[in-house]
C-alpha cells in the first residue's frame, strides 16, 4: 500500500520558510495569498493486510521518527 | 577526568572538542556511533557539532537512533553528565533528553559569527565558573538553532533554572539572533546533568583567535 505522510510545523509555531515564500509571492504581485506554510511529504510503499493496519504502522513511524511532535503535526493518507 | 566524544557520520567538531578537553588536562576517547557501550569510568559524554546524517529529515533525528544513543540515554538517566554542542544539542532534543526543539533560523540563513551570550543560570556543573549576568563571547555556526518550546514548557524550564544562556549584546541584554524563544542559546534538563547549547565553546580557547571564554565553560565540569 502507498502511505503518504504530510508533515507541517504546528499552528502557532512560526514557519520561516513559509513566511519567506509568502513574502516572495507578495513581491511578485500575487494578490490574495493569506498564508503560506511549507512542510514535507513522505511517500512510502508499506506492506500491510488492510488500510487500518497500514495506518497504525505509519502512525507509529510518525510518532517515532518522521515527525517531531514538539513542533510538527502530521497527517496520513493510505491508498 | 575522562571525556567520551561521540562520532556520527557527518560529525565534524570531534577533533576540536578533543583538543579543547585535552588542553584543559582531561583524557578523551572518541566513540563511534555503532558502538553499543560507553567505556567504563567516563565522567562526561560530549555530543559534538557537525551535520550528522547530512541533517536529513531533521537535524539530529537520525543520529538519535544510532546504537550508542541507547547507552547515552541510560548513562544520562543514571545521572551521568552529557553535553551537546550545536548538532549535539539538536540530537539531545530529538532524543528527548532535553526539552524543546531546534528549528530553522528565522532568517533562513546559516549564521556563522562570534556572538555575545549572557549567562542566565550558573547553578550547574557546566557554568559554575561563570557569573550570572556575565557576558561571554563564543562563536555560533548553525542553520537550525531557532529554539522552540511551548508556553507551558517555557514556564517549567524557567522556574526550574534550566535556561543556561541567552544571545545578548555586550551589556547582557537579549538580542534576536535566530528567532529562539526569549533568545535562548542553551538549556539543561530538570536534573541538571544534561546540557545543550548552539554556540561552540570548543572554538573559543585562545585570546589570539578572538576569545578564550570557552575554556571557563568547559572547565566547569571538573570544578
Amino acid at each position: 500500500m502507498t502511505a503518504t505522510v504530510n508533515v507541517f510545523l504546528k499552528n502557532g509555531v512560526l514557519d520561516p520558510q513559509g513566511k519567506a515564500a509568502h513574502h516572495a509571492l507578495d513581491s511578485l504581485g500575487f494578490d490574495g495569498v493569506n498564508d503560506v506554510r511549507i512542510g514535507k511529504q513522505i511517500i512510502m510503499d508499506v506492506d500491510a493486510n488492510d488500510k487500518s493496519e497500514a495506518e497504525a504502522k505509519v502512525t507509529e513511524m510518525c510518532e517515532t521518527l518522521l515527525a517531531n511532535t514538539v513542533i510538527e503535526d502530521y497527517n496520513i493518507e493510505i491508498n | 577526568m575522562t571525556v567520551a566524544i561521540l562520532r556520527f557520520p557527518g560529525t565534524n567538531c570531534e577533533f576540536d572538542t578533543q583538543y579543547a578537553f585535552e588542553k584543559i588536562g582531561h583524557t578523551t576517547q572518541l566513540i563511534w556511533h555503532e558502538d553499543e557501550l560507553l567505556p567504563e569510568g567516563i565522567d562526561l559524554v560530549v555530543v559534538p557539532g557537525g551535520f550528522s546524517y547530512g541533517d536529513y529529515l531533521r537535524s539530529g533525528s537520525i543520529a538519535r537512533f544510532a546504537p550508542i544513543m541507547k547507552a547515552v540515554t541510560t548513562y544520562a538517566n543514571n545521572g551521568g553528565q552529557v553535553l551537546g554542542i550545536c548538532n549535539g544539542f539538536q540530537i539531545l532534543t530529538e532524543a528527548g533528553l532535553l526539552p524543546g526543539a531546534l528549528k530553522r533560523n528565522n532568517n533562513l540563513h546559516f549564521i556563522s559569527k562570534h556572538q555575545n551570550l549572557c549567562v542566565i543560570n550558573n547553578d550547574n556543573a557546566f557554568l559554575n565558573l561563570c557569573e550570572n549576568g556575565e557576558v561571554l563571547n563564543i562563536p555560533i555556526a548553525h542553520a537550525d538553532g531557532n529554539y522552540y518550546i511551548d508556553d507551558e514548557g517555557f514556564k517549567e524550564i524557567e522556574a526550574n533554572g534550566q535556561i543556561l544562556l541567552r544571545y545578548s549584546d555586550e551589556n547582557g541584554s537579549p538580542v534576536v539572533v535566530n528567532g529562539s524563544v526569549t533568545s535562548i542559546a542553551g538549556v539543561c534538563n530538570k536534573t541538571k546533568n544534561v546540557f545543550g547549547l548552539m554556540p561552540h565553546p570548543e572554538r573559543a580557547l585562545e585570546a589570539i583567535l578572538g576569545s578564550e571564554d570557552g575554556l571557563r565553560m568547559l572547565k566547569g565540569f571538573d570544578a
